[in-house]
């Protein structure tokens, strides 16, 4: 030990994968653009699919409606797949596809793709999301019940263990979980949980020998919060965490086989739609969560746009993320050092903690009989932590700067363009993928067709056996996105999933007392209790928004009908009509409001109740909020309407004013 | 608001589509609504039918979580392919908080929302403490005379179980493998003994058959009558609910009707009049045995706001 201690590396570390989440239209509009950012120096492609892509429609099912191309590509057959990737090399490509209940059918394209690049699969490299807990606890795009879907997770991760090594089958999220609300100590814990029930699943399918490789292959897609030293700490935890379930639980000795690895997107929800700049430094500094210590750095990152609050990104948009990472992994000094809190008294006592809290969380998960049978106690966990949030930027105790502190601005300049500084998916694109999946069918051998998908439906009885083959036959011989999914639900059975409101507590500030009071007023001269329906129409299962409204009201005392996700504005006006409700609150968070919400207000009339009031919260950009006001709606909130308190009091104000009107006319 | 005896009448023709008013005046609790609530009694009566309601008046309940949504979807589902209507009044007794609830059964319960033979309404319970609401009550006699089944939902066991045996002709509990609480119940005398018990889960294998088995034994050894005892499972491939139709159906045609809607009747004026008059209302009866004790002499053919009437005259003069 005569050298001089070298707070250096010898070598600078490698960056990290840079990746952008997009996606959008159709195959050839998203082809080009990830060419252009491929061309900007992103080493990764990451892509996004559509709502009724990830839920298992075609572009012409009823369900699909208002969604296509809207949050991603629609990718509906081989023949748009070959387009998505077209030019681009798959096998040196890394790929990240945002998809899970249908994980297994876009695995399929993309290898039976590649084959035809002749790009064999054991050379491919990528990452199927492949996640079904979370999507049931947060972001809603299940297509089966849990028994089946942890069975298609499993075979995948068999399948791809085997024959396309260095593909990652899942990313266990806990990304969507802090979406959602958790806290971190809930974050760890219930991607933990869920990583444990995956293992476990596929544990039951796979030779024992082959578990280490297995659990190597496991990943994570975490978040990053702006409480970038806890988040930072949060990551750490994880890590020890998981290599300590790899050889306690699963028995894995090889070290790099329990090496904790992860992608991130930094955090959405904390992102305003006031003062939209903000933003910027808020995605800088949470990058930073995940890239300052170097033994829990992110392997992958993706950076969310400025301007995710306000609608979909631009090209520009992505850009300027993209730019910050370039910036942090190419100016600064960041990759030269080893792990920067090795010895950290702060960080050790923060990852201690948030420890000790994850271990108490997993075990009660594990005492319900782990994370499938504990999904309705995670869920209303998640929802009451979100609901602590709300109250807590609402009594200013959580500061949001520009939204309830710091709230005098400048009018931006970023958003004076015609559009409000968001890309607008040209509308003409649903017909054209109708057009298009129709086409498709046309041509295509019927007969291979309908052979493949009976093979298909009998690989999904027949438990013991993996579906890919069958799902890799399927999309050779020509199936839809659409058709694969049926062929499984005809199997499988639909699925809704636990709604999590009706334990959430109730607030017990006095703050609500004025509000009771007048909710108690109105109900009085209606007779019986005010009465509202809470629902999301179309295929986006972003419930959060929706939840936090139905308890709030809720706590004010109004009956709520909460019907939950997916629904087709005639289910809406059905429910209306049956429960006799008072007003009807509904949610899009897809952009698809433009088209759903006129039809669920006319399908309210046909329906016999066209007098009831439709309020709409969702991220909605002003221009098509007065629009929505013309054609019918009584309100409109966007993100920026953060105060609940205040749209419950004009939701009583509105209920009563209409009563009024009705009074007059009958008297 | 609509005229009671108008609603009573479109629901005497089968017109289904009267089901959302009836509930909105039914759940009314002012004056007005009210006597317009007796009106729609009255036209829904025996009297005026010229015999019982038609209805299969089906009471389903049990603890939380037990997959009674499930259940439910698949049962209506069941009667639908069969040709019969279905109303069904969801009762969830946890959800009233704070003055306000949350129903979340609706999203939980899956039907075709195109049919109109089908009808859906969540309802919180009163303000007092369990039990069904009086709407629920009345909401069940009136749609009795349009629909072919009327199923009153309620979650836990306890109370709102014991008002469902009160006003259905066939009672369901439903409980799930692995769950003592049931059997405790059962022997402790705490749950009345229902007329079916539904085993969920059959899809769980062993622990569902063991749970089966256990029942089975628990109701021997109180020497009750032979109560069928249905595992179903929800999950598909669903089995045991044609069974669990063809085993409520049975049921149903072995009872003395007119004499379980006679006593329902009574228990419903019993428990309009106590959720009005309280438990010094009540008292004043010599208590709520006594007052079943004294409703069990009156005129069989009076009907529930009649029934009422009398409780309160009894009450302010004795």
């Amino acid at each position: 030990m005569t050298d001089p201690y070298s707070p250096r590396l010898p070598e600078r570390d490698r960056p990290w994968m840079m990746r952008t989440y997009a996606g959008h239209s159709d195959a050839r509009r998203s082809n080009e653009l990830y060419r252009g950012n491929l061309a900007k120096g992103q080493t990764g492609l990451s892509v996004a699919f559509d709502l009724p892509t990830q839920t298992g429609y075609d572009p012409d099912h009823e369900l699909a409606r208002g969604e296509v191309g809207k949050v991603g590509v629609s990718i509906a057959d081989l023949d748009d797949m070959r387009t998505l990737l077209d030019g681009i090399p798959l096998d040196q490509m890394n790929t990240s596809m945002t998809i899970n209940a249908t994980a297994a059918w876009l695995l399929a394209l993309y290898i039976v793709t590649a084959e035809e690049q002749g790009v064999a699969q054991h050379e491919l490299q990528g990452t199927t999301q492949n996640d079904i807990l979370k999507e049931y606890l947060s972001r809603g795009t299940y297509a089966f019940p849990p028994g089946p879907s942890m069975r298609l997770i499993a075979d995948t991760i068999a399948y791809t263990v085997e024959h396309v090594p260095k593909w990652n089958p899942i990313n266990i999220c806990s990304y969507h979980l802090q979406e959602a609300g958790a806290t971190p100590v809930q974050e760890i814990a219930f991607a933990i949980s869920n990583a444990i029930a995956v293992l476990d699943a596929v544990s039951e399918r796979v030779e024992p020998e082959l578990m280490g490789a297995v659990f190597g292959r496991i990943s994570f897609f975490v978040n990053a919060g702006v409480r970038f030293i806890e988040e930072h700490a949060k990551l750490r935890a994880m890590a020890c965490l998981w290599e300590e379930l790899g050889l306690e639980r699963y028995g894995v000795q090889d070290l790099r086989q329990r090496r904790f690895r992860y992608g991130v997107q930094v955090n959405s929800l904390g992102l305003t739609e006031a003062q939209p700049e903000n933003n910027a430094y808020r995605i800088a500094l949470e990058a930073l969560a995940v890239t300052l210590g170097r033994s829990a750095r992110a392997r992958a990152i993706q950076l969310p746009a400025w301007n995710e609050a306000l609608g979909l990104p631009r090209p520009w948009d992505q850009q300027w993320s993209l730019r910050l990472q370039q910036v942090l992994a190419y100016e600064t000094d960041l990759l030269d050092y080893p792990d920067i809190f090795e010895g950290s008294k702060v960080m050790e006592g923060l990852v201690a903690e948030l420890l000790e809290g994850a271990r108490e969380e997993i075990s009660r998960v594990q005492e319900l009989g782990g994370a499938v049978e504990a999904v309705d106690y995670m869920k209303a966990a998640l929802v009451e932590s979100h609901r602590e949030r709300i109250n807590r930027i609402e009594s200013g105790e959580l500061v949001v700067v520009g939204v309830n502190r710091y709230t005098d601005t400048e009018p931006s300049p970023l958003t004076a363009d015609g559009e409000g500084g968001i890309l607008v998916v040209d509308p003409e694109v649903e017909a054209e993928r109708r057009a298009a999946v129709e086409q498709w069918r046309a041509t295509r051998d019927q007969a291979v067709v309908d052979t493949a998908l009976e093979d298909l439906a009998r690989a999904a009885h027949e438990e013991s056996e993996n579906i890919m083959a069958t799902t890799i036959a399927a999309a050779r011989a020509g199936a839809t996105t659409g058709e694969w999914a049926q062929a499984l639900r005809s199997e499988f059975g639909g699925y809704r999933a636990p709604t999590g409101v009706g334990a959430a507590a109730s607030v017990p500030s006095e703050d609500l007392a004025e509000l009771r009071d007048e909710v108690e007023r109105v109900s009085e001269s209606l007779g019986r209790r005010l009465k509202i329906l809470v629902g999301k129409p179309g295929l986006d299962g972003h419930s959060n928004g929706a939840e936090q409204i139905a308890v709030r009201a809720r706590d004010v005392g109004m009956d709520v009908v909460y019907q939950g996700i997916r629904l087709t504005p005639a289910e809406i006006a059905t429910s209306a009509a049956q429960e006799g409700v008072h007003v009807v609150g509904l949610s899009i968070l897809s952009g698809s409001h433009a088209q759903l919400i006129p039809s669920v207000i006319e399908a309210l009339g046909d329906a016999g109740v066209g007098d009831v009031p439709v309020i709409v919260g969702g991220i909605i950009p002003e221009a098509d909020a007065s629009r929505l006001r013309e054609a019918g709606v009584a309100a409109v909130y966007t993100p920026k309407d953060y105060n609940l308190g205040r749209i419950m009091h004009e939701i009583v104000e509105l209920v009563a004013e209409r009563q009024r009107i009705q009074a007059g006319v009958r008297g | 608001m609509p005229a009671g005896a108008d609603l009573g009448e479109r629901l005497r023709a089968g017109d289904l589509s009267a089901a959302p008013a009836v509930l909105n005046l039914v759940e009314n609790r002012s004056p007005a609504a009210r006597s317009e609530t007796e009106e729609l009694l009255a036209a829904v009566s025996p009297s005026a039918l010229g015999r019982e309601a038609p209805a299969h008046v089906v009471g389903v309940t049990g603890p939380p979580g037990v997959g009674k949504s499930s259940l439910l979807s698949r049962l209506v589902s069941e009667w639908r392919s069969g040709g019969r209507s279905v109303a069904v009044l969801a009762v969830d007794p946890s959800s009233r908080r704070s003055g306000g609830s949350l129903l979340g059964d609706r999203a939980r319960i899956e039907v075709d929302s195109g049919d109109r033979d089908v009808y859906i309404r969540s309802t919180a319970v009163g303000e007092r403490l369990g039990g069904l609401a009086p709407a629920t009550l009345a909401a069940a006699s009136a749609l009795a005379a349009a629909f072919d089944v009327v199923v009153i939902e309620t979650v836990g066991v306890g109370q709102s179980e014991t008002d469902v045996a009160d006003v259905a002709d066939t009672v369901v509990v439903v409980v799930q493998p692995g769950s003592g609480d049931v059997l405790q119940f059962l022997k402790s005398g705490i749950m009345e003994i229902p007329d079916l018990l539904v085993v969920t889960k059959a899809d769980l294998g062993r622990p569902a058959m063991r749970a089966l088995a256990d029942l089975r034994a628990a109701l021997r050894s109180l020497g009750a009558r032979a109560i069928p005892v249905i595992p179903v499972s929800s999950i598909s491939p669903a089995s045991g609910i044609r069974e669990l139709v063809d085993a409520l159906d049975v049921h149903r045609a072995g009872i003395d009707l007119p004499a379980r809607r006679l006593r329902a009747r009574r228990l419903h004026a019993l428990s309009d009049f106590s959720a009005e008059h309280g438990e010094r209302g009540l008292r004043a009866l010599g208590g709520r045995r006594a007052a079943e004790r004294w409703l069990e002499q009156q005129d069989a053919g009076l009907d529930v706001a009649a029934l009422e009437r009398a409780l309160a005259t009894r009450a302010s003069t004795s």
